[in-house]
């Protein structure tokens, strides 16, 4: 038995009125995660140090920097849509709620392109 | 007991949370890197501290947690394991393998020695 009115159901929008839309991103996120998270703990791990010339040498490999570049952005982007919702949850007060949704939403975006620009300057040779 | 629901859910946004911030350690250490020989060299003796290896070791548990909590989250997305004693047997599941985990990655951090370079 369905709850939904088929006025909704012909629309396809829940009480947030954007569908499954962020619902679908948390999880396509998420999946996507479960095998980059794993790769970075494990060729992190496998470093012989942390020293820099090891840390440069192996982002400036074109797989590493690839998948370090996917990594940052998927994190930060599962990281943005989590948030969203804790505040969404607990912050009161429709101004800042908003307030806090778009400092959220800034840092997030700050955070992603800060790491991508990062990976991007080490493997394209800006670094030596 | 009986709360063992709300205790996995809010642990998982409580975990979630601090990944958001292990998120940040992560995008600082990658702009050392990007910085330089001497910047990485001083953001590596800033994220060598004591307090530092304490939240290295929070992000580990916070990670474990996440992960097999998230994949339990995943399964459910699907359908299956909804029932009352299924989803009891299942956050026990999460609560045992997140340990494990955590275990493992502590002992593959420390027997490689890469927590301390």
């Amino acid at each position: 038995m369905s709850l939904r009115s088929p006025m909704r159901r012909v629309l396809g929008l829940g009480s947030a009125q954007s569908g499954v839309h962020h619902w679908w991103l948390q999880r396509l996120t998420s999946i996507a995660l479960v095998p980059l998270t794993i790769w970075f703990l494990v060729s992190l791990l496998a470093l012989p140090s942390l020293g820099y010339e090891t840390v440069i040498a192996w982002m400036s490999q074109s797989w590493t920097a690839l998948l370090l570049v996917l990594f940052v952005l998927v994190a930060t982007w599962h990281s943005q849509l989590g948030v969203r919702v804790v505040v969404e949850d607990y912050v009161h007060g429709a101004g800042t709620r908003t307030l806090t949704l778009v400092i959220v939403t800034f840092a997030h975006a700050l955070i992603a392109v800060a790491g991508v620009f990062a990976v991007l300057k080490v493997a394209l040779g800006g670094v030596r | 007991m009986s709360r063992y629901s709300l205790a996995t859910s809010i642990f998982n946004r409580f975990t979630g949370l601090g990944l958001s911030l292990g998120l940040l350690v992560l995008v600082c250490w990658l702009m050392a890197v990007a910085g330089g020989a001497r910047r990485y060299a001083r953001t590596l003796h800033l994220l060598s501290q004591p307090l530092a290896q304490i939240i290295y070791a929070l992000l580990i548990i916070a990670f474990c947690y996440h992960l097999v909590a998230g994949i339990r989250h995943l399964v459910w997305d699907t359908g299956h394991g909804l029932e009352r004693t299924q989803s009891q047997r299942s956050a026990w599941l999460v609560v045992g393998v997140s340990i494990v985990l955590m275990l493992l990655v502590a002992w593959c951090a420390w027997f490689t020695g890469t927590r301390t370079p």
